[in-house]
This record gives structure tokens, C-alpha cells and sequence, in this order.
């Protein structure tokens, strides 16, 4: 393992231009490298990025969004037919909840702990484990203004712009004026966050940030705040009930229209069991696995778009989605890594993307969408290095962040990732790593307001699942803090909901027996079903072996 | 992966899966539909650890699945999670004091020094010495040493005195992240800003921008990567 013999000769002028670089960057970047203008941000988004190519996007034939251009995958699942049989008898119910909590990664977990300390009885549900999410995944950071030449209005302006100026500006208010109270709240629960000796935070900038506001926990932010939530759920089983390994396939509402609960999939023996809740909460997480323009993708086995799927049969509306983040640095060598997530940390530390000529061609921290345009672009000139299954990637010069920060600090500051590339044979501390743009996350999604409000009522949504917060294009940190923020909101309100609603009459799916009629007068071609709840990874021959009469995962359909 | 097949072994079950496969993608090669056993794929999640014995050696070895590649002979199998004792408490009530882990963990006591686990962490952690660390009640040295836990319970399983060490390290690191870690005055100061409405007229102002004006004051603004 390792790289093959031929990338020496490029990783020679890598090194061979290492020195220079590093004097750059302790002159500083911006001095050689402009941040680009708004001109040439538009000009390179519009050649590389894959959200704006001809056939990325084509409009949605139903639903609330109807004649919306969407983009082409999610519109293919979104046209889907329910996995519900068609004989589906809602009761006898199964749960009785005040709170219906869809998804067990960070939102899912805050809004469960809200929910209960607001006096609801909760039941969460998730797919797989508690904390399999992609919350769990993150390394860089969260972002919080918590330095004195900082201030939550620049962390505003900072998310807004690197939005393209599309997020719901009471939204990005929210996110970023509760940030410094998720980091106490976070502390006090017992996550621990890098500090200087003196006990102030350690923190980076990001892409698209103009401060330092980056705080971590090591390359493992995600999991120090996952495994911490999930713990803290697991301490209330009194207010708490966690069903693992049970997704739900479909929302259920009451006779006037209110969203009531849910119906839950097991999908090892085929079993249904319907959850009525007074307020349901879904915080399903994102889409990175339905794989859009074929793109690997960074993200959880889970994260296979469920909850748009769900809420936008109900009724919900949904916000900017046609609009997918690719994150610059993915690994695309060696093949066991391919996609996965290499932190855009490792360039706020000094790392640099340079071409195969070991030239540096772009400023390492723009926002997302423009550093993955600009590598995309790099290896179109054919300044790429070829990867031996003939893909091309850019290098990211990891070296230079021992040489401008000291010995060891890789080991300190990146224990996955060191680890991870070790496994296969590669030292990041000496040997630059390999990348190209990889699916990362689902900027737009469930349209919500400050209070995690759908349109629909009685259903809030939260997390990467929602839509509006990061306008078209996330910031680096804004994700976590998304999570954070608005699953405790969610849990908040969907407590208060929960106090004041009396469900009436009977539950009911008629929204997706609604759904289905009207996919049928539009002459959608049935195929499939959604939500996939996982994705296929099994090869052609394997697929073709397989009897669908014996697998209860494929249900029998409304 | 290259095209070259080689044999292994699943639930005792002989297939051929292409060399250089890590054991999901093996699995997937295969035909297996996975429900169980599998997460992030990226190694920081613990839901694929697999136990396995390589040909002609007697160890029983441990790994993640997503992040261990196949080899001729293998034999396979994977532990979706390993049912553990959790202790159930309100951090608000406890303090930092060793007699916590007597109160919650009592079996830690019962450690043998064997290094079992410590051999069989796929993530190479020190977890015996994070052990001791925690019989001797050192919270910072348990936190520093099991900080890259992504527990996944083969410690646990593995271990002849039946101590829960995921368990445990989590019950540290809280502790030591709540009591013992030193904390920023700056947070406080930033926070009392936040709660006596410094910022709501900033928000008010930016709100009532028109889009140029907006788009103007952002790509003007001033990059400032100082601290203070």
C-alpha cells in the first residue's frame, strides 16, 4: 500500500516548491493569493461546480414545490411511490408519546433532551444506533464567536455571504447569536474542547470565515458532542425511550390535519409499529448517500434523505434544493479511503491544495463551493495527478503544517486523520495527501422558521434535514452548530406544542395515499420506493441473485 | 481495488471478494445487504467492529471493518455492538472525585493488568493505562489517553475482568471536561454581551441592508485572523 512508484516523481516538485510556500505562508497567503472577488467567485462556479451544470437540475412533476427545479436525484426519489402497503392498518398504535423524536444523530439528541427537560414524554427513533449520524463524523470544528475581535454580527456576515446571500437572514441570527451559548451548554454537559493552557479556546479560522471562531476537540469534534448527547439521552430512560434499528418510513397525521406520529420499519423481520405523538420532530440528517452526479461521498451509511422525503409528503416545503455541497478535500487515493472526509482543518492549519507541478493555484480558504470549483478546474487543465483507476486529484500538502507549527502538532491536532491514511500506508506528516471535491452535505432542505416551524403543523424539523440556514452553501463549523442550536429549539417548541394539542379523530396516511394519486395523474413512472432507507452497494451479479419475495426490505407498496 | 479474487471466510462461509476489499466492502462484493454492522465507514463511528484470525496464527484479532482490508483466508465476524452496562446519572450531582467510578464501575477494580484490551483496540489507545489511570483517579490523564474512543465495546468484550472501558473513559472525560478543565473568561464575557442585547441593534442594521449594501459590507469586510 502506499502511493505507486510513478506519483514520486509529482510528490518531487511538491517538495521542491515547499520551502517557498512556506515562507508565503509566514508572510502570510493573502499577501500572494487574493481571496477571490465576487466576479471571479460567479465565473469559476458557473464552469466547475456540478450544481451548475445543463442537467443537474430538473423540475419536480408534485408536491408542494411542483415546477421547482430540484436537483435531478432528489427529484428521482422525491417521485418515488411509499413503501406502505397498500392494506396498511394504522391501528392498534403501538407508542403513545408527547414527543416523536425521527433521527438519533446530534439534532435528534438535543431535541430529545429539550423536549424532556420541558416535561415531555419522548420516544426517539433512529435507523441504526443512537449517534450513528454524520454528526458523529465531523472533524474540524464547530463555529462560535467567542474571541474578543469577534462578534456574533461578523459570524453573520461571514455564513450570509458564503450562502451566496440565499439564507433566511432570522435564521443565520439564530445560528449565530445562540453560538456561544451551545459552547457553555456543550462544556457544561462534559464535552472537552481544545484550549491554550490559559483556558481559553484554541481556535482556526475556516473557509469563508474572516475571524478565528473555529473550536475543536482534536479532529474528533463531532464525536466528542455526539458521544456526550447520546450518553446524556441514555441517562433519562425515564423521559426517553430510544428505539434503535427502527426508521420511520412515513408521517401519520389526525383527522384535522395535524402531523400525529409516524409509522416505524424493521427492517430485519418486515414489522411495522405506529408511534402517535403530539408533536414530531424529524431530524433525519442528509442525503450525501444517494451519491448525485455519481460523487462519493463523506457522509454516514444512513444519510440517505429520508426525512425531505417524509415531510414533503406531508406537505412540507422545501428550500433550496437544488443546491449540493461538495466539500474540497476528499480523499480520492488510496481506493479504500475514496471520498472520505479529509478536514478542511488541515488547511487552516498551513496546509496548501497545490497541482501536480507542485504549484499552488488557489487561496486554501475560500468558501466550499468555490475551493472545489477551483480544483475541479485545476484538474480539467490537466494539472491533476491521475490516480491508477485513471481519476485526477489535487495535492493537499499536509507536511507544511509541522513545519510552520512544530513537530507533533499533526499528531495532536489530527490523530484520525494520521491514523486513518497510516492504515493504508501513507504518513501525512511527510507525504502529502490526495484529494478532489467529494458529496458532502445537503445545504438546502425542509423550509423552517426560528422555531423549527414546517408549514405543516405540529411537525418541526431540525438539522442538516432543514433547509434556509446556510442559504446555498455551508461554512465550514456551521454545521455542527446547526445541529446544536436548532435540534434544542426544535425540542423546546415541539415540548410546548405538545401541551396545547389534542389530536382528533382518527390517525391517518391519506397525505401519502394523496401523493401517490397524484404522482399516478402525472403519468410518473413507478420505480423504486422512498424513503431507500439504505443505500445499494451490492455488485450487479449479486443484485441479480437476489429474490424479492425473501427480503422484507423490499415491502409490498401502497 | 484490483481484480485479483481471494478467499475468506464469513460467518464460517468460504466466498472470493477482490484483494485489497476492506471487510464491508467484501461483505457488500458479496451480496449482503447491510443492516446491522455498519456506519460511518470512515472509522470514527464504531458500528462495524469485526472480530477475525488470519491463517495459521492463533490470535483472535480486532478491527473495523471499513477500515481493515481482507486477506487470503480470513475468517470473519462482525460485532454490531456489544451489550455493556451503562450507569445512569445526573453529571450536575457529581463531582470530581475517584469514588465515582466505585459508585458506577465497581468492576474496574477487578482489572488484572492483562492488556487484553489494550491489544485489541482497533484505534491502537492505551486503554489499560487509561484503566489504572482511572484506579488512581487521574480524570485528566483518563481523558487525555481514551480521547479518541470511538467505542466500539471490543475492549469490553474482550476483557477477562469484565470492566466496561468505553463506559468508563465517557464518565471521565465528562468529568474532566465539566469540573476539571480550565474555562474561558472570554466565553463569559461574549455571552453577557449576547444576553444584555449588545448585538440586536448590529442585527437590526445588517437586516435592513439592501441586497447590494449587504453584498458590499460583505466582501469589504475585514479578514482578521488575530486573537485579540
Amino acid at each position: 500500500m502506499g502511493y505507486p512508484d510513478y506519483m514520486y516523481e509529482s510528490i518531487k516538485l511538491v517538495e521542491a516548491t515547499r520551502p517557498k510556500r512556506v515562507e508565503m505562508a509566514k508572510e502570510g497567503l493573502q499577501k500572494f493569493l487574493k481571496p477571490l472577488s465576487a466576479e471571479e467567485r460567479e465565473k469559476v462556479l458557473q464552469e466547475n461546480h456540478p450544481d451548475y451544470q445543463p442537467d443537474a437540475c430538473k423540475p419536480i412533476r408534485v408536491g408542494p414545490n411542483k415546477g421547482e427545479y430540484m436537483t435531478a436525484e432528489v427529484v428521482n426519489i422525491l417521485e418515488r411511490p411509499s413503501p406502505l402497503p397498500g392494506d396498511f392498518a394504522i391501528e392498534p398504535v403501538d407508542y403513545r408519546t408527547d414527543v416523536l423524536v425521527i433521527g438519533g444523530g446530534g439534532a435528534g439528541c438535543q431535541a430529545a433532551l429539550w423536549a424532556a427537560k420541558n416535561g415531555a414524554q419522548v420516544i426517539l427513533c433512529t435507523k441504526l444506533r443512537l449517534g450513528d449520524a454524520n454528526s458523529m463524523m465531523s472533524q474540524g470544528g464547530m463555529q462560535a464567536s467567542v474571541n474578543p475581535g469577534d462578534s456574533p454580527l461578523i459570524h453573520y456576515l461571514d455564513a450570509i455571504g458564503g450562502g451566496h446571500f440565499d439564507n433566511k437572514p432570522e435564521l443565520v441570527k439564530v445560528l449565530t447569536s445562540e453560538a456561544p451559548f451551545i459552547v457553555k451548554f456543550l462544556e457544561e454537559l462534559g464535552v472537552i474542547w481544545d484550549r491554550l493552557p490559559d483556558g481559553h479556546y484554541q481556535t482556526q479560522s475556516g473557509g469563508g470565515a474572516s475571524r478565528r471562531r473555529m473550536l475543536s476537540a482534536r479532529d474528533y469534534t463531532g464525536a466528542e458532542i455526539m458521544r456526550v448527547l447520546r450518553d446524556e439521552v441514555r441517562n433519562h430512560p425515564d423521559k426517553i425511550l430510544v428505539l434503535e434499528y427502527l426508521p420511520a418510513i412515513e408521517l401519520v397525521k389526525d383527522e384535522e390535519g395535524k402531523v400525529a406520529g409516524a409509522v416505524l420499519f424493521d427492517m430485519d423481520t418486515g414489522q411495522h409499529f405506529v408511534v402517535q405523538a403530539k408533536a414530531v420532530v424529524i431530524a433525519t440528517g442528509g442525503f450525501g448517500r444517494i451519491h448525485i452526479g455519481g460523487f462519493p461521498t463523506t457522509n454516514h451509511y444512513g444519510a440517505t434523505m429520508d426525512g425531505v422525503v417524509m415531510a414533503y409528503r406531508a406537505g412540507a416545503r422545501l428550500l433550496h434544493m437544488d443546491s449540493v455541497q461538495f466539500h474540497p478535500t476528499g480523499a480520492i487515493y488510496p481506493p479504500q479511503i475514496h471520498g472520505f472526509l479529509i478536514t478542511e482543518k488541515i488547511r487552516t492549519m498551513g496546509g496548501q491544495p497545490v497541482n501536480a507541478r507542485g504549484e499552488l493555484f488557489v487561496y486554501p480558504l475560500e468558501p466550499r463551493d468555490v475551493e472545489a470549483s477551483k480544483y475541479i478546474q485545476e484538474c480539467k487543465k490537466g494539472l491533476g495527478v491521475r490516480t491508477p483507476d485513471g481519476q485526477y486529484g489535487i495535492w493537499l500538502d499536509s507536511p507544511l503544517i509541522e513545519i510552520l507549527q512544530g513537530p507533533g502538532t499533526i499528531e495532536r491536532a489530527f490523530p484520525a486523520m494520521l491514523r486513518q491514511c497510516k492504515r493504508f500506508g501513507i504518513d501525512i506528516r511527510t507525504l502529502p495527501m490526495l484529494v478532489y471535491p467529494t458529496l458532502h452535505y445537503q445545504n438546502g432542505g425542509v423550509e423552517i422558521d426560528e422555531l423549527c416551524h414546517t408549514r405543516v403543523p405540529n411537525l418541526l424539523v431540525a438539522g442538516e434535514v432543514s433547509g434556509g440556514v446556510h442559504g446555498r452553501n455551508r461554512l465550514m463549523g456551521n454545521s455542527v452548530l446547526d445541529y446544536n442550536v436548532f435540534g434544542r429549539r426544535a425540542g423546546i417548541e415541539a415540548a410546548r406544542i405538545a401541551k396545547e394539542t389534542e389530536i382528533k379523530g382518527r390517525l391517518n396516511v391519506a397525505h401519502v395515499r394523496e401523493y401517490q394519486e397524484e404522482l399516478k395523474r402525472k403519468g410518473v413512472e413507478p420505480k423504486g420506493y422512498a424513503p431507500i432507507l439504505l443505500p445499494e452497494y451490492r455488485n450487479l451479479e449479486a443484485l441479480k441473485r437476489h429474490r424479492e419475495e425473501f427480503d422484507p426490505f423490499a415491502p409490498a407498496g401502497l | 481495488m484490483s481484480g485479483e479474487l481471494i478467499p475468506i471466510y464469513i460467518y464460517s462461509r468460504r466466498y472470493f471478494v477482490p484483494e485489497g476489499s476492506t471487510i464491508i466492502s467484501a461483505l457488500e462484493y458479496i451480496g449482503f445487504k447491510l443492516k446491522k454492522g455498519v456506519g460511518c465507514k470512515e472509522g470514527f463511528c464504531g458500528a462495524c467492529a469485526s472480530l477475525y484470525r488470519l491463517k495459521d496464527d492463533y490470535k483472535l484479532k480486532g478491527g473495523l471493518g471499513c477500515q481493515t482490508v481482507v486477506q487470503p483466508e480470513m475468517q470473519i465476524v462482525q460485532i454490531p455492538f456489544v451489550p455493556a452496562p451503562k450507569a445512569i446519572y445526573n453529571i450536575e450531582e457529581l463531582e470530581a472525585d475517584p469514588e465515582i467510578f466505585v459508585r458506577f464501575y465497581p468492576e474496574l477494580y477487578r482489572c488484572l493488568s492483562c492488556n487484553t484490551c489494550t491489544k485489541i483496540c482497533p484505534q491502537e489507545l492505551q486503554v489499560m493505562d487509561f484503566v489504572q489511570a482511572a484506579i488512581k483517579g487521574d480524570f485528566e490523564q483518563v481523558a487525555n489517553l481514551s480521547f479518541d474512543c470511538i467505542m466500539c465495546g471490543l475492549c469490553s468484550a474482550r476483557c477477562p475482568a469484565e470492566i466496561t472501558q468505553f463506559n468508563l473513559a465517557l464518565l471521565a472525560r465528562r468529568i474532566y471536561g465539566k469540573y476539571l478543565a480550565k474555562k474561558s473568561a472570554h466565553l463569559e464575557q461574549r455571552l453577557k454581551e449576547v444576553e444584555s442585547g449588545k448585538f440586536e441593534e448590529g442585527y437590526r442594521e445588517l437586516a435592513s441592508l439592501s441586497p447590494e449594501e449587504l453584498k458590499n459590507k460583505y466582501f469589504q469586510r475585514e479578514i482578521n485572523f488575530q486573537i485579540t
